[in-house]
């Protein structure tokens, strides 16, 4: 972003603009943490990972359409490129999800929920290490080929808004909506919703749990691989797979979960925003050089004052 | 203590003392044996590995205080060893500069490692005192951030708590590493005021050119005091209480025991000997990175106090020596095997991918860690008697 002399409103705007672009990525990842959390009750540490899994499958997926088409030399992306590189980054993480689920946390379902915490860090380090490895992703940044071109769609107030912006915003957008619709108005979102409430009671009535779970682990990490993929997009450089960028992203969408209220969906959404506005308001106005330590110190702040979140409700604990 | 008074023997003043000096002694001359029998005979590397393994003793012990002990669940440890670093790290720096005009080795026979060359000087130097003063100021800065963190345990339980430690130390990583260029002039830094030299850190780079004090008798010393320390805390009336909050909170406060206080005490107690974990590495380095000390770094001594054993001060002890020694071997392992493979195909480095299966496997087949809450001693009591 260009910082010398332009005016404030411009300024205004872009800062929005990034803002909202990185609010949306917060927002699809803090989903996960937060169906999770409603369901199991604990943080799944690793959740950060399939993030940068799906960043990983995208740049894989990317390099591997382009080099089919070609296109590297003739200079065109094909257009399947996008919907392609996204689903199946959508699809590989989802598998993944489901895995971690059957093996690392099903064993634990009975157990402290220290242990399953843990456990997740346990995961969460196997999948930054396995993919450091050289046979999979390597232990060197990358760079994301461009699927979109660089076309500018409008300029607002003088900014200027390239494709890859409006898809950034705009995909989380139609995600959350889809997600809406899952959650309220099909018979899984109401199982999923029965078993987040009380799981025995949903057990009792007939729910599946376990298929319930297995479907929330697929679902948030599907949606976490959309928000990779969308980081790919627009950031194109990628740190290599157990870089800290990647653990403190997870953990800013973590922050956005809890600051929305935690195990609440919609909590999730408007805290993914509210954080990332945030952070770049913080960065373009005040101190660059602390961006993350706004973040952390909104999550104090939250959990001292509010710990239920903006949206959540506060649980009473029972003896 | 009636009891006690009326048996025949030294007077109980005289009994107190001992039992408050002995260990004191004992530290100092298990510090003095490593320093004048093992290092010579051992050799420059492997007193080297000794000095990491004592340092990752300390930090796991430290931890063992407050993720086993309390049963609170700290992921930002590397964040108090960063400060206690630092803070260590600044008052020897510069106070090298005021007192002896440059920050050079000042010390003593005890602060000298041979591998330097052959030393001719006193026993304890000037420097000796300076260091021990930055190491006790490096404990006491993480301790005060210690009772910071502390305090939203009072209101967080389990994995809210962790995420808040994660991002205390990520907080205290970013401020570290914005801080100012150091100074490296003895002029500028005379005419500079101290509260201003605090903030001149290195930033990014790190903080530099820090006289190499650590030896194998400062860190062995160190170690045999925590052990102790954290050994008669679980045997005291101030253990129990932690371990009391650790099985049932509520419980635990039904009982009396005034759960924020002894949490906030368990935080202080663990960052303190933190500090002065990094406080050690940072004169043995030379130099000390916030970048380095990052989330990773906490990783690694949480793996450490898992495995050994959530409240066991001996397991947490063997595992932070077993996984210090661990990397080296793998070294050695995977560096013969890749000799003999095609360069392609050779293997990488396995210690975070073995570290985390462990991890993962544990937590399913023994979530208490090797040791649970016992020691290696206590274990020998449950067998059988030897025959004699």
């Amino acid at each position: 972003m260009d910082t010398q002399s332009i005016d404030p409103l411009m300024k205004l705007v872009q800062t929005l603009l990034d803002g909202f672009a990185v609010g949306g990525m917060y927002a699809l990842i803090a989903l996960g943490y937060t169906m999770v959390y409603g369901i199991l009750k604990f943080i799944n540490f690793a959740h950060s990972d399939v993030f940068t899994l799906g960043a990983w499958v995208s740049w894989g997926l990317a390099a591997r359409a382009l080099r089919l088409e070609g296109a590297a030399d003739a200079g065109g992306t094909p257009v399947w490129a996008v919907p392609v590189v996204l689903l199946g980054a959508m699809l590989l993480c989802g598998t993944v999800g489901f895995l971690i689920e059957r093996l690392a946390y099903k064993p634990l379902r009975a157990a402290p929920r220290l242990n399953v915490l843990i456990t997740a860090i346990g995961v969460s380090l196997l999948l930054q290490n396995v993919g450091q490895l050289r046979v999979v992703f390597g232990p060197y940044p990358k760079s994301m080929p461009a699927l979109l071109p660089d076309v500018t769609l409008l300029y607002v107030a003088g900014v200027r808004v390239p494709v890859v912006d409006v898809l950034v915003i705009g995909l989380p957008l139609v995600l959350m909506l889809g997600l809406e619709w899952l959650i309220f108005r099909t018979r899984v979102g109401l199982a999923m919703r029965a078993v987040s409430y009380n799981t025995q009671t949903a057990a009792l009535m007939g729910v599946n749990v376990n298929r319930v779970i297995s479907f929330t682990f697929v679902l948030g990490s599907a949606l976490a691989a959309a928000a990779g993929f969308l980081y790919a997009l627009k950031y194109v450089g990628l740190k290599q797979p157990a870089d800290t960028t990647w653990v403190m992203l997870g953990l800013k969408a973590f922050v956005a979960a809890v600051v929305g209220g935690i195990g609440n969906v919609r909590g999730a959404m408007l805290g993914g925003f509210a954080i990332g506005l945030l952070e770049f308001l913080g960065v373009a106005y005040l101190e660059p050089l602390y961006r993350d330590v706004y973040v952390f110190a909104v999550l104090i702040l939250v959990l001292l004052l509010r710990p239920a979140g903006i949206l959540g409700r506060a649980a009473v604990e029972k003896v | 203590m009636s009891a006690a008074a009326h048996r025949d023997g030294p007077p109980a003043v005289w009994a107190h003392a001992w039992r408050s000096g002995a260990p004191l002694l004992v530290a100092v001359g298990v510090g003095l044996l490593m320093h004048f029998a093992v290092q010579p005979a051992v050799g420059a590397f492997k007193a080297r590995v000794l000095v990491d393994i004592g340092i990752n003793v300390i930090l796991a012990v430290s931890l063992t205080l407050v993720n086993g002990f309390t049963g609170q669940f700290s992921i930002g440890h590397a964040g108090f060893m960063a400060l206690g670093g630092y803070a260590a790290g600044a008052l020897s720096y510069y106070g090298s500069y005021q007192l002896f005009g440059a920050a050079a080795f000042n010390g003593g026979v005890l602060s000298w490692t041979a591998s330097q060359g052959p030393f001719h000087g006193p026993w304890v130097g000037g420097g000796d005192l300076l260091f021990v003063a930055a190491c006790l100021v490096g404990g006491l800065v993480a301790a005060g951030a210690g009772y910071l963190v502390g305090l939203p345990s009072l209101r967080l339980r389990g994995d809210y708590l962790a995420i808040v430690t994660l991002g205390f130390g990520e907080i205290v990583r970013v401020v570290l590493q914005s801080t100012q260029t150091q100074l490296s002039q003895a002029a500028e830094v005379a005419a500079t005021p101290w509260p201003l030299l605090t903030l001149k850190l290195g930033g990014a780079l790190g903080f530099i050119g820090l006289p190499f004090y650590t030896t194998l008798f400062w860190v062995y010393l160190a170690v045999a005091l925590t052990l102790t320390v954290a050994i008669r805390l679980k045997r005291s009336s101030y253990g129990r209480a932690f371990l009391a909050i650790r099985e049932d909170e509520v419980a635990a406060e039904a009982l009396g025991v005034h759960t924020t206080r002894y949490k906030v005490r368990a935080f202080v107690l663990a960052a303190f000997l933190a500090g002065v974990a990094g406080a050690l590495y940072a004169h043995l380095v030379g130099s000390i990175n916030a970048g380095e000390l990052g989330f990773q770094k906490s990783f690694e001594v949480v793996i450490m106090v898992v495995l050994g054993g959530m409240g066991s001060v001996s397991g947490s002890t063997l595992a932070a020596i077993v996984l210090t020694l661990l990397p080296e071997l793998l070294r050695t392992v995977t560096g013969s095997v890749n000799t003999y493979l095609p360069p392609a195909y050779e293997l990488p480095d396995l210690r975070m991918i073995i570290y985390s299966l462990a991890l993962i496997l544990m937590m399913i087949l023994r979530p208490q860690g090797f040791f649970g809450l016992r020691e290696i001693w206590d274990w020998r009591v449950r067998r059988r008697p030897r025959p004699a």
